[in-house]
């Protein structure tokens, strides 16, 4: 869970939502992307490598990368950097590679 | 379908694009432009318009006179769709873009592919570990939510852009660890050697001397010529080992920030198949085109970064250029009238290009940067090493295309992004063939993630918005 966070703000947020991570309630910057929005919180892993396990990061910022990426209210494969920061997100990392049935479970429940 | 075709789709509002858009309207053209970020600027001037005067301040002047052309665009009369990501961009020119989750087409006369730069991958041991991130990372962070790094913080590798962030957090109050320099004076020496026609780009280089003069006032430890550099790690970044002169260094940092020149986002470009070359100066891919921008394929334009790098200002008259180009096109001026109106730009353009040669050669990545040791992670989505690579060339592998067979290379999220060109030159070299014989990936759409409900729901884009 968050740590000592890698990154602070130059001067405080003058506004901030709540998120959650991990189940955790976060809160944030306001205006700013997802990614940023984490890396201010001590969030310093947001996915496991799908091949190993591996954490990952934010890295690029800039929608290159793919290494931040994150299920958004249960939808896999969202990139973190790219997406602004909204009240009320549920955040998860995104580990491994998507199950296709877990998917389809979600989407029956629906 | 006809009535919602406009003359010319912009992919990308950075300068290349924005300029691009602001012409193009002046000559009465419909445009829309289309961007994956929140606002227009593009990396270079992300978030101008929002950012506060600390952040101004500490960012520059050159980041705050793009104020001025980010105002000018959204007042053009172009249409301009922020938070586009484009996922396919078809031959017959049709654009399809997610949009607030939902699927989109949009048909153009023409189309300018201004998606710009993105940074070098820099394969050292060590760099997928969390705690390390790109400098142009750091300096997004520093745009888009005023973040400064926290705890001690080494900026490693080369370019301009390495010593620009360095002297921005120098303004925030940020203390440096250290910058650890992987070119050195000697470089110096060698470029003005290689390139003797470079005298008009005296001033970009002084830039550059500027802000190292900047940093050695401050006091901020500068390792030249620094060689095997590894971040050393448990979980987290914790230090930046390397050589400097005979002897070795560790540093302590909680986080390093990596960097080693950008290169063209060739994505859509490779997409389409156009015609690609091989660049040993700027070591990349550039797609082939004319002087107005046009690639292989009609009616398909590349202005900016996305074509070759040469900075904001080589962007914004590359912009003006395509949309002269285009107004001509479609008839909206005649061909003499382009061509007065186009004279101006094609001047400023020969001198802003003339100092390129000279910063490519001064700040040529390591190759031991960029072809890495075996044990290197190249591809991070796949886990895939340098030796990986090696191993299937030794089994037949000719190209990077082969590699997603021998070992699922560049199959990943990214799409290559990340390790196309490390494996691209990995190949050439282990082949003893020059990079152009090898090739790059067959880059296939979706270039963006996408669901299958949002491509069931796919339609076209309404006239305006509702």
């Amino acid at each position: 869970m968050p740590v000592e966070p890698l990154f602070r703000a130059l001067s405080p947020a003058k506004n901030t939502v709540r998120i959650e991570f991990e189940g955790a309630s976060l809160a944030v910057p306001a205006g700013v992307s997802l990614a940023a929005a984490l890396l201010a919180s001590g969030v310093t892993r947001t996915r496991e490598s799908a091949v190993n396990g591996r954490s990952g990061a934010p890295f690029c910022m800039m929608g290159v990368c793919f290494e931040c990426l994150v299920e958004v209210d249960g939808q896999a494969n969202c990139q973190a950097c790219l997406l602004p920061v909204r009240a009320g997100m549920r955040v998860h990392r995104q580990r491994g590679a998507r199950d296709l049935l877990a998917g389809d479970q979600e989407m029956a429940d629906e | 379908m006809n009535e919602q075709t406009v003359d010319l789709i912009v992919i990308g509002a950075g300068p290349a694009g924005m300029s691009a858009a602001v012409e193009a309207t002046v000559r009465g053209l419909s445009v829309v432009v289309l961007d994956e970020q929140g606002s227009a600027g593009g990396q270079i001037y992300r978030n101008v318009q929002q950012a506060d005067a600390h952040q101004r301040r500490v960012l520059g002047s050159d980041y705050e006179a793009g104020a001025q052309l980010v105002a000018e665009f959204l007042q053009c009369g172009a249409r301009f769709l922020s938070g586009a990501a484009i996922w396919q961009v078809t031959p017959e020119r049709q654009v399809h873009f997610l949009i607030e989750g939902r699927a989109q087409i949009l048909q153009g006369r023409h189309v300018l592919i201004a998606t710009g730069a993105f940074e070098r991958p820099m394969p050292i041991p060590g760099w997928t570990l969390p705690g390390v991130m790109t400098a142009g990372a750091g300096q997004i962070l520093l745009k888009n939510a005023a973040l400064v790094p926290r705890g001690p913080v080494v900026l490693a590798g080369c370019g301009p852009l390495l010593y620009l962030l360095a002297v921005q957090y120098l303004r925030a109050g940020v203390a440096i660890e250290a910058l650890v320099d992987t070119s050195g004076t000697g470089d110096l020496v060698r470029a003005w050697r290689e390139v003797p026609s470079a005298l008009p780009g005296w001033r970009d280089l002084l830039k550059g001397l500027q802000l190292l003069a900047t940093l050695k006032r401050a006091g901020v430890r500068h390792f030249r010529n620094a060689r095997n550099l590894r971040v050393e790690a448990q979980e987290h970044a914790q230090a930046l080992s390397f050589e400097c002169g005979s002897r070795s260094w560790t540093l302590p940092a909680s986080l390093v920030l990596l960097h080693q020149g950008v290169v063209p986002n060739t994505q859509i470009s490779w997409s389409l198949r156009l015609e690609h070359d091989w660049s040993e100066q700027q070591l990349c891919w550039i797609a082939r085109r004319d002087k107005d921008g046009e690639t292989s394929l009609a009616g398909v334009f590349i202005a900016g970064d996305g074509g070759a790098i040469g900075g904001a200002q080589v962007a914004r008259l590359e912009g003006r250029l395509t949309a002269l180009a285009v107004a001509a096109r479609v008839g909206a001026i005649n061909a003499h009238q382009a061509r007065d109106l186009a004279a101006p730009y094609r001047k400023a353009l020969a001198r802003q290009r003339a100092a390129r040669p000279l910063i490519d050669a001064l700040y040529r990545p390591l190759l031991q940067n960029r072809v890495p040791a075996d044990e290197v992670i190249v591809c991070r989505c796949e886990e895939v090493t340098a030796g990986s690579i090696r191993q299937f060339v030794e089994l037949g592998c000719l190209g990077p295309n082969q590699t997603k067979a021998f070992g699922r290379c560049g199959m990943g999220p990214c799409q290559g992004r990340q390790c196309g060109l490390s494996v691209t030159q990995i190949i050439a070299e282990q082949r003893r063939v020059p990079s152009a014989e090898v090739g790059y990936y067959r880059i296939r759409s979706p270039l963006k993630p996408i669901t299958l409900s949002q491509l069931a729901n796919e339609e076209p884009l309404t006239q305006e918005p509702v």
